[in-house]
């Protein structure tokens, strides 16, 4: 049993295929890691055990049957909290939906369930998606299963720590700024973020809705394709969904990247950059190089203005997003009031937590009466010159590669003190979403500390095949192969 | 005192179109039905949910703009305004701020004070809001999402009318027009057109306007008229005093005749527009705006010459009729049953205009089928039932939608024909009122008259009057 | 006393460019009027001051030319999506009121609105 949980997805799922594991084994073998470490770790908000069991009799029955086949069949997966899953409750971790139970399930996840998925439960998440830690969660922090003492990163921390502890074979994320690819690198997971429209936002509680991607958290490059390529899909109910035509991106997974031109921005190496970082990053750079890749650094330029424009954006749609959240039709509403507008006021400020609320406190000031130009404005125009930047990088390059964030995970409780310094993490991450750009991470090494650090490669858009295949081509000359599982210590 | 002043009255008039959905998710927008049973995520306001739009409320609102003259704008878009209320699930409203579809048209008016140009500023999309019901009993409002994302547009008017007079002409071409459309049916009196009046008033001859203020809840023609008046004299009698007009929406209370103010502390009426993510910016094609073009129908004047010419109706008769797209509709629905125009449009014209004017209704409430008044044309034509008889049954149709044929047999109306019994009738008038026989015979040609009433008293309205008249001047 | 003033107006303006963001309890409440938000006393004396931190670094933007740069608010040139005008729903109620905190006869409850 123990050895089953240090398989990948695909690896699990053949090995149900060949009928050596059944998806009942599977389950059983990720509910009793849940049950040996969530004391410690807190990856789920919400956990369906009874329900995973039911949906593995059916899954596989159809496994059986041969109805399915797919690289995912019977695998136990969990889901961020802030996808909506018919019946399980979708608190985004936080009280103001505490009680929500959506009638529906998000598009990504109908996707995933037709590829036989096992959905174990919904992780924890900073509240909304806001924040870098998962400390922001109305229901508790989650521990980086590598050292229980540091945050998993956010906002997808639930998904991150669970793949990395062992609790789930692989999760979905949402990233907004960075939320998964920052947690994943946090927690030495892969996580990609693919381009704005490939996976339906159906379904999704939004935060910022031109930002918001769903995407695959798991243990390699080639479940994250293997998941992107089962999420992907042209939804109708979503009017930013695309119909692409080139989903089949497993591929993508070849090692070879000879020819292929990567660069890494200098701005992205500069000062801020733990050495650790900047040594491990520029390792897998040489690497790259080695196996026939051309490697160079140029400047990308506008970096030191990204934060900025990403948190005016951000916000000014949160807190539109979030006006829903009043206490009339779902949710939280205060139990003494007077009036209509206390009501609101009441539900509202007893319902929210402090980030969310300075969010749109923030929201709502840069669009109101009299600073619209000023703030919205420039910041849409500054996001314009953000994407011609990486226009002009791509007309070079096929890659670009880079750190994740500054620094390694942080100790728990030493991040939300200082909300600038927590946004100056993002800088390397929220640009990304701002030009509508797919991404990913994958672990490239260890900090000093015994931490891990990420390594991020971006691509243009639509071009997540490249990033698959620099990372695939990576991973292979990565010595710590499979990513171990960590063994966290009660 | 009043006359040293010109009232400026602007309109924003919203319309609710006839789509079979609601213009972001696949509801249905039928009126009526029991509370929340026309809602889904999306029109709830639930998180996660998406908006996508319909198709049919740009084709309609195109189809307006070109009916009125507007430029249609080939790269459109909607935004978010932000505010927090009930009756909106999502606390904003999808709409159009910066680039709305119809821009900069026009469309003619004629009072009697003579034809006029009134401007269109623009015509924009966007949702409706739900409904909400004031518990009697409890210190509670009751949300119904059922009106929640039906598709409106709102024709913004430039501040060209000067009078009641002019506003009515206005809204009455609009509603014309746009039912022509067939894109609503513009219904004041249940909310399917409203109206939202902007009016300040500045001393005759002065360049620039006055601050105004935007009165709200005008469900009538003629609550309009009044508001409109009203305003007026308020902000004239605050002039006057020397204070000033508040730049503010005010609430028009038709049974008491006033308006007040809709102010605030918790209403900052700063509706933080932005861009609507969710939804992706149109680009209307050349193509497509011909495409609307060459279904655009018959507006009116083009249907009034053809009246004339293919029905050979008078000029007055062929305006009255196609002042309304139901009326024009429901002629040439009984013209085809019953091919006698002339008298349709009699018909249509007397008794049915002053039925409904005495029911205070619009033609678009007619609830009776073209069959029936077809039949009862043709019974009046071959002589089956007389002109007094055909009115009564007429009000029959009218308010029952009955059937003539049927109605005239069973009441036992039909005229009755047979000479013989007829004659034995006459007779007995004759001998009953010697007198008008004497003054007939005197050479009162009037008295006949009298003859003719009492023997169509005695059969009832039944007889055939001519032949009444016919064996009367024989007989004596 | 006229150069007093004069000088303290100066002091007041050199403020004002310095701290152009600062925060005023007005802004703060008309803010929250906005958001439906109602903070507590510190946690108004903290947003005012996160608020300002925030702007001040925001401000930074303006560092950057944008004339002649448009907005750019959707990321693709993906334009009319629509669905057609098809009725799809049928009666839902039951499964979107169950999550209301307070309904009756079928409606969502909310306290009296005034009109």
């Amino acid at each position: 049993m123990k050895e089953i949980r240090t398989f990948t997805a695909r690896k699990l799922a053949e090995k149900i295929k060949q009928k050596e594991i059944s998806v009942a084994e599977a389950v059983q073998a990720a509910l009793e890691q849940i049950g040996s470490v969530e004391g410690e770790i807190n990856s789920f908000v919400t956990l369906d055990e009874e329900g995973a069991m039911k949906q593995a009799a059916r899954i596989q029955k159809e496994i059986d049957s041969g109805e399915l086949r797919g690289p995912l069949a019977g695998v136990p997966a969990a889901v961020k909290d802030n996808l909506c899953v018919e019946g399980l409750p979708a608190t985004c971790s936080s009280r103001i939906l505490e009680n929500f139970v959506p009638p529906y399930t998000a598009e990504a996840v109908l996707n995933l369930k037709k590829a036989g998925a096992v959905i174990l439960g919904k992780t924890n998440m900073d509240e909304f998606a806001m924040g870098s830690t998962t400390e922001t969660s109305a229901f508790g922090i989650t521990r980086n299963p590598w050292n229980t003492d540091y945050v998993p990163g956010g906002s997808s921390g639930g998904s991150c720590a669970a793949v990395a502890a062992g609790e789930c074979f692989y999760a979905l994320g949402s990233d907004t700024g960075g939320s998964i690819r920052q947690p994943a690198s946090f927690c030495g997971v892969t996580g990609l973020k693919p381009t704005y429209g490939t996976v339906s936002r159906y379904g999704l509680i939004a935060y910022g809705s031109s930002l918001d991607q769903i995407g695959p958290v798991a243990k390699d490059v080639a479940d994250c394709a293997a998941i992107l390529e089962a999420i992907a899909s042209y939804d109708k109910k979503d009017s930013t969904s695309l119909n692409r035509k080139d989903r089949d991106f497993t591929a993508a997974l070849k090692d070879d990247v000879k020819g292929m031109k990567i660069g890494i921005p200098r701005d992205y190496l500069g000062e801020g950059l733990e050495p650790d970082i900047k040594a491990a990053v520029l390792a897998a750079a040489k690497a790259l190089e080695e196996k026939g890749a051309f490697v160079e650094e140029f400047d990308l330029s506008l970096v030191e203005y990204v934060v900025p424009a990403y948190y005016v954006i951000a916000c000014a749609e949160a807190s539109s997003n979030l006006a829903r959240f009043d206490g009339v039709k779902y949710g939280y509403r205060s139990r003494e009031f007077e009036g209509l507008h206390q009501m609101y006021k009441k539900s509202r400020s007893e319902g929210f937590g402090p980030e969310v609320k300075r969010r749109i406190m923030l929201g709502s000031f840069v669009l109101s009466s009299g600073y619209y130009d000023a703030y919205y404005l420039k910041a849409l125009r500054t996001k314009a010159l953000i994407k011609q930047a990486f226009d002009r990088a791509f007309e070079t390059y096929d890659v670009i590669l880079g750190p994740v964030a500054p620094a390694t995970a942080p100790e728990i409780g030493k991040s939300l003190s200082d909300p600038l310094k927590m946004y100056l993490g993002d800088i390397y991450t929220v640009s990304v979403n701002l030009a509508g750009l797919p991404a990913m991470t994958l672990p490239c090494g260890l900090d000093e500390k015994g931490l891990p650090i990420g390594l991020q490669l971006i691509g243009d858009c639509f071009q997540e095949k490249k990033i698959l295949t620099a990372a695939y081509a990576y991973e292979q000359t990565r010595e710590w192969k499979n990513c171990n599982i960590q063994e966290v210590s009660a | 005192m009043s006359r040293e002043y010109e009232t400026v009255i602007g309109l924003e008039v919203h319309v609710e179109l006839a789509t079979k959905t609601k213009i972001f998710c696949g509801c249905s927008t039928a009126f009526g039905g029991a509370p929340n049973t026309h809602t889904c995520p999306v029109c709830t306001g639930m998180p996660g949910s998406l908006p996508v739009l319909n198709r049919q409320v740009v084709e309609y609102a195109m189809a307006v703009g070109l009916a009125a003259n507007c430029s249609i704008n080939r790269y459109c878009r909607f935004d978010r305004k932000n505010y927090f209320y009930p009756d909106n699930p999502q606390n904003y409203q999808i709409s159009q701020l910066y680039l709305p579809v119809c821009r900069d048209g026009s469309v003619e008016i004629e009072t009697p004070a003579g034809k006029k140009t009134v401007g269109i500023h623009e015509i924009h999309m966007e949702e409706d809001a739900g409904k909400l019901i004031h518990d009697e009993w409890g210190d509670c409002s009751l949300v119904d999402y059922n009106r929640s994302g039906v598709p409106l547009i709102e024709i913004v008017s430039e501040p060209d009318m000067r009078s009641a007079e002019e506003v009515i002409a206005y809204l009455e071409k609009l509603r014309m027009m746009i039912q022509y459309l067939g894109a609503s049916d513009c219904k004041l009196n249940e909310g399917s057109m409203r109206a939202d009046v902007n009016l300040s008033v500045r001393r005759a001859g002065e360049e620039a306007f006055g601050t105004r203020t935007e009165m709200k809840n005008l469900n009538s023609f003629k609550a309009i008229a009044r508001a409109i008046e009203n305003e007026k004299n308020r902000q004239i009698d605050l002039l006057e005093e020397g204070k000033k007009v508040i730049q503010e929406t005010r609430r028009w209370d038709d049974v008491k005749e006033y308006s007040y103010a809709m102010r605030s502390k918790e209403d900052a009426q700063d509706y933080r527009y932005f861009p609507e993510p969710d939804l992706v910016p149109l680009e209307i094609s050349e193509e497509w705006i011909e495409a609307v073009k060459s279904r655009q129908p018959e507006f009116q004047p083009e249907k009034m010459q053809r009246y004339k010419k293919e029905y050979g109706l008078p000029d007055y008769d062929a305006q009255i009729l196609t002042g309304s797209k139901y009326l024009a509709d429901f002629f040439e629905a009984v013209t085809e049953l019953c091919k006698k125009p002339k008298k349709v449009s009699n018909w249509l014209m007397g008794e049915t205009m002053r039925l409904l004017k005495e029911q205070e209704m619009e033609p678009e409430d007619i609830s009776f089928s073209p069959e029936n008044l077809a039949k009862l044309i043709e019974l009046t034509e071959e002589g089956s039932i007389n002109g007094t008889v055909a009115k009564e049954v007429f009000e029959q149709i009218f308010a029952k939608d009955v059937d003539p044929v049927s109605y005239v047999e069973e009441q036992g109306l039909k005229t009755v024909n047979d000479a013989g019994e007829l004659r034995n009738i006459i007779l007995q008038v004759i001998k009953d009122n010697p007198r008008s026989v004497a003054d007939y015979q005197n050479g009162k040609e009037k008295a006949i008259g009298f003859l003719v009433g009492q023997t169509m008293k005695a059969m009832k309205g039944k007889a055939n009057p001519g032949m009444v008249n016919q064996i009367l001047r024989e007989l004596l | 006393m006229y150069i007093r003033e004069q000088e303290e107006q100066t002091l007041q303006e050199v403020e004002k460019k310095q701290d152009k963001n600062i925060i005023s309890d007005e802004t703060i409440e008309y803010v929250g009027i906005l958001a439906k938000l109602e903070l507590s006393g510190e946690e108004r004396e903290q947003a005012k001051k996160d608020m300002k931190e925030m702007l001040d670094y925001i401000d930074k933007l303006n560092e950057l030319d944008t004339a002649g740069i448009d907005p750019m608010s959707h990321i693709f040139p993906v334009n009319n999506v629509f669905r057609e005008d098809v009725v799809s729903n049928g009666d839902d109620r039951e499964n979107l009121l169950k999550n209301a905190p307070e309904t009756k006869d079928g409606s969502y409850l909310v306290p009296k609105t005034v009109e």
